[in-house]
């Protein structure tokens, strides 16, 4: 699938620095793999779909009874939610509505700024010259750490953790409606 | 038309006196500045749809808002600090239709006759302001019974010793222990303690045309995806029901209008930004207890005490790793709770005396473990060893917690007021924090700190460790800002007009036709959740206001436990 967002090498950029986050071993690919760049690319998105992909739906997934489809159904944003989301994803720029309490950096320029500080060939780099550039741009480093977690586990609808695989990796159930767990699975070990 | 009443805030608070106004036959608006998820837009009077298992939505993207963008907050210590140390979230609870009450996981403890009378049981604090309500345990306990059947409310009668008397059993049994509580109870039960099962706004069976809950485990910040929990969606399903009250979403009271000793309405703005004026026979003010202050400032009322007092539970949080999985993605977040922290014994007496104080009181104890995974991952670092933590799970799957939500001591420089500087979306001044732990809380705090600490080890717990929030320096580690979403006081009752905001009626002194239906004016804030004694006050307010008085019952059995 092509980006929404991000360009094809930004995208490249973000797949080989999330595998760094969280590796591949032998329960499962990394967070590369997991749908971790396009959880972030729908974000730096949202606004490209209607209604933007900020909540899903509720109330139940059908991965564990139920109809399926209700996640996939996205929230609507009110006037005040899109200016947020707006600002948040955008950046304030200049305009006076986004700057009332002073200007915000948006998530998308900080996302073009950081890929481009790992460098062009982050992707084709050894795995400890990546490590080292992840380290020496920290603040990038945890905004994109702190994405690739939510990706990985969280609800598939929003991009990432490619059909719940990354909560297999952790022996994780994900959301349970409406099958929920038993007395027994609540209080026995 | 005039309408008999504005209700501002949806909350628990606002839902109570709604329900009590509504089937009086009063007609009402309930003004939300939040979204609504909570009730059925095609028909108001059922449940919606809205909620889920999603932890990026709840927890990640301010779904029940408030969106610090939008409706930040500021806060600092002291005036030391300057205007303020930081803008943002800041202790809010959910702004939406429903409030705090739609993903609070519900535990709903009375409180005990001592705590509206602490002053004349315990003696005053230097530092802290310790008072007496004007009202009695055995006043509110009518109010509470019925708090306790209209939102459905499961327990067990007699399980907690200490528990203040009852004039009646509960609604509902209680639902079934997490695991863990069956390894954390034993423990401190070892210890001299008597954990109980916490009384719990969730239904352990089907009631009140709602289901049980099926331990999706997805609970504590999330709403409920089958409303097993009954706060407040059971208030507000039946006052829409009566089709006497309408509901105003997305709308932002900017303004009580008032002249002389009465109110005349409140101004408000709606979803398309326009700012208009209603009118009304009543104002009932239930923002909670940061946004109601602010609301009576911006109102231009002036009373030195409006927004003083604020009082939010100190937690202490002991912590540790078991060698065993506790599996606390199922069933609801806390099951087990203790109150002996809040009763007191000789070692805290010595350790009170060792610190110069007259004496000390804690909190419940809630018995509780993480959850979920996207909390746990941000705390591993990224790397190699990721996944292989992720699958150990010392914090999600081992992590035992014991979390004190301690007594905090009213003190006049504690307090909310409109940041001069910062503004909401709206163009309206924000609420600013005030808040700092008095010498009471951080004494309390060290010692049941240990305590907490010894039932971990009892149960076998590794790595333990004691923090607090509001953090403390020397402890470092957590923020500055108070965490305890348990905020009171900040509009207290009282019979003086000089040393109170509102009366034992909790109507505003300077104005006959307002009361305030949130934990605002408590006067003290006991070591339990707020919740369900602002529901019961609200509902008693409500009633006076209406005529509708429910009669005191006597003790059906003798002081003691119940
Ligand atoms: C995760 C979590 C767990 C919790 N667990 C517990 C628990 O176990 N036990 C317990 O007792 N408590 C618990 N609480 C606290 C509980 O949520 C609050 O005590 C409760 O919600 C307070 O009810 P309220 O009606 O006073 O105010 P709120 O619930 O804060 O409701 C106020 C409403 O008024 C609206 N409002 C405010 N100002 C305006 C305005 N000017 N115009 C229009 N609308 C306005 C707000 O948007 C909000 O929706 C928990 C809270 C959280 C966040
Ligand atoms: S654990 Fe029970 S009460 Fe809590 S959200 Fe799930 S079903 Fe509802």
């Amino acid at each position: 699938m092509m980006p929404v967002w991000l360009t094809e090498r930004e995208h490249a950029t973000l797949v080989a620095a999330c595998t760094r986050l969280i590796p591949a071993d032998e329960d499962g690919p990394g967070a590369g793999m997991l749908g971790a760049p396009e959880y972030i690319d729908t974000l730096l998105g949202a606004f490209s779909f209607d209604p933007p992909r900020i909540w899903a739906g509720g109330p139940v997934s059908g991965r564990h009874g139920g109809p399926p489809g209700a996640f996939a159904r996205f929230h609507r944003l009110n006037r005040l939610d899109e200016l947020a989301w707006r600002t948040r994803i955008e950046g304030s720029q200049g305009l006076p509505e986004r700057e009332r309490n002073g200007p915000v950096v948006g998530l998308q320029e900080r996302y073009r700024r950081g890929i481009e500080a790992l460098g062009h060939d982050f992707a084709e780099s050894p795995t400890e010259v990546q490590d080292d550039r992840l380290r020496r741009h920290q603040e990038f480093t945890d905004l994109l750490y702190r994405h690739t977690c939510e990706a990985v586990y969280g609800p598939p609808e929003y991009g990432g953790n490619l059909g719940g695989a990354g909560w297999r990796t952790i022996g994780f159930d994900g959301d349970v409606q409406p099958r929920g767990w038993s007395d027994a699975e609540v209080s026995g070990p | 038309m005039t309408l008999d009443a504005v209700v501002v805030g949806s909350g628990p608070g606002g839902a109570a006196a709604a329900d009590v106004l509504t089937r009086a036959g009063w007609s009402i608006v309930v003004v939300e500045k939040g979204r609504n998820h909570l009730l059925d837009p095609e028909d108001l009077s059922r449940p919606a749809t809205d909620f889920s298992n999603d932890e990026v939505k709840f927890l990640q993207r301010h779904f029940l808002g408030p969106d610090p963008l939008l409706e930040p907050r500021s806060f600092r210590t002291g005036v030391e600090d300057g205007d303020r140390l930081v803008v943002g979230d800041v202790n809010s609870v959910p702004s939406t239709v429903g409030g705090g009450g739609t993903h609070a996981d519900g535990k709903v403890p009375r409180f005990r006759e001592e705590d509206f009378r602490l002053l004349s049981t315990f003696g005053p604090q230097a530092g802290a302001d310790v008072r007496d309500w004007p009202i009695s345990y055995d006043e509110l306990e009518p109010y509470y019974a019925e708090a306790e059947r209209s939102i459905g409310v499961a327990g067990t009668a007699g399980a907690n010793p200490f528990a203040s008397w009852r004039s009646g059993g509960y609604p509902m049994p209680p639902g079934a222990p997490m695991y863990l509580a069956t390894i954390s109870a034993p423990a401190a039960e070892r210890l001299g303690y008597h954990p109980y099962p916490a009384p719990t706004a969730a239904n352990s069976v089907a009631y009140d045309g709602r289901p049980a809950c099926n331990n999706c485990g997805f609970c504590s910040f999330f709403g409920c995806p089958i409303h097993a929990k009954g706060d407040p969606v059971a208030l507000l399903t039946r006052v829409m029901a009566t089709g006497r009250a309408e509901l105003w979403a997305e709308t932002f009271v900017s303004r009580i209008r008032w002249s002389g000793r009465r109110a005349r309405g409140v101004d408000v703005i709606g979803p398309d930004g326009v700012e208009r004026s209603v009118d009304a026979r009543h104002v009932v003010v239930a923002g909670g207890a940061v946004e109601t202050p602010r609301l009576l400032l911006l109102s231009g009322l002036e009373h030195d005490l409006i927004g003083r007092h604020l009082m939010v539970h100190f937690q202490t949080i002991a912590a540790g790793v078991l060698p065993v999985r506790l599996h606390g993605q199922r069933g609801r977040s806390v099951t087990h709770v203790h109150d002996d922290a809040i009763v007191g014994d000789q070692r805290a007496a010595a350790a009170a005396a060792e610190a110069g104080l007259p004496w000390i009181r804690g909190g419940m104890v809630e018995h509780g473990t993480p959850a979920l995974p996207i909390m746990e991952a941000v705390l591993y670092p990224w790397g190699e060893r990721h996944r292989q933590l992720m699958r150990d799970s010392p914090y999600r799957e081992r992590l035992a917690a014991l979390i004190m939500q301690g007594e905090d001591l009213a003190a006049p420089t504690n307090r909310v007021d409109l940041d001069p500087h910062v503004k909401d979306v709206r163009g309206f001044p924000v609420a600013r924090v005030t808040y700092r732990g008095g010498r009471h809380e951080l004494v309390a705090s060290d010692h049941h700190g240990a305590n907490l600490g010894a039932i971990l080890g009892e149960m076998g717990a590794e790595r333990i460790s004691i923090s607090t929030s509001p953090g403390v320096s020397a402890r470092g580690g957590m923020s500055l800002a108070p965490e305890s979403r348990h905020v009171m006081g900040t509009a207290r009752m009282g019979d003086d007009p000089s040393t109170s905001v509102v009366d034992r009626w909790s109507r505003v002194h300077a104005l006959d036709n307002v009361v305030i239906a949130d934990s605002s004016v408590f006067v003290t804030s006991a070591g339990y959740g707020p919740t369900l004694t602002l529901v019961a006050l609200a509902a008693r307010a409500a009633a006076h206001l209406a005529g509708t008085e429910l009669s005191p019952t006597g003790p059906e059995v003798s002081p003691g436990p119940g």
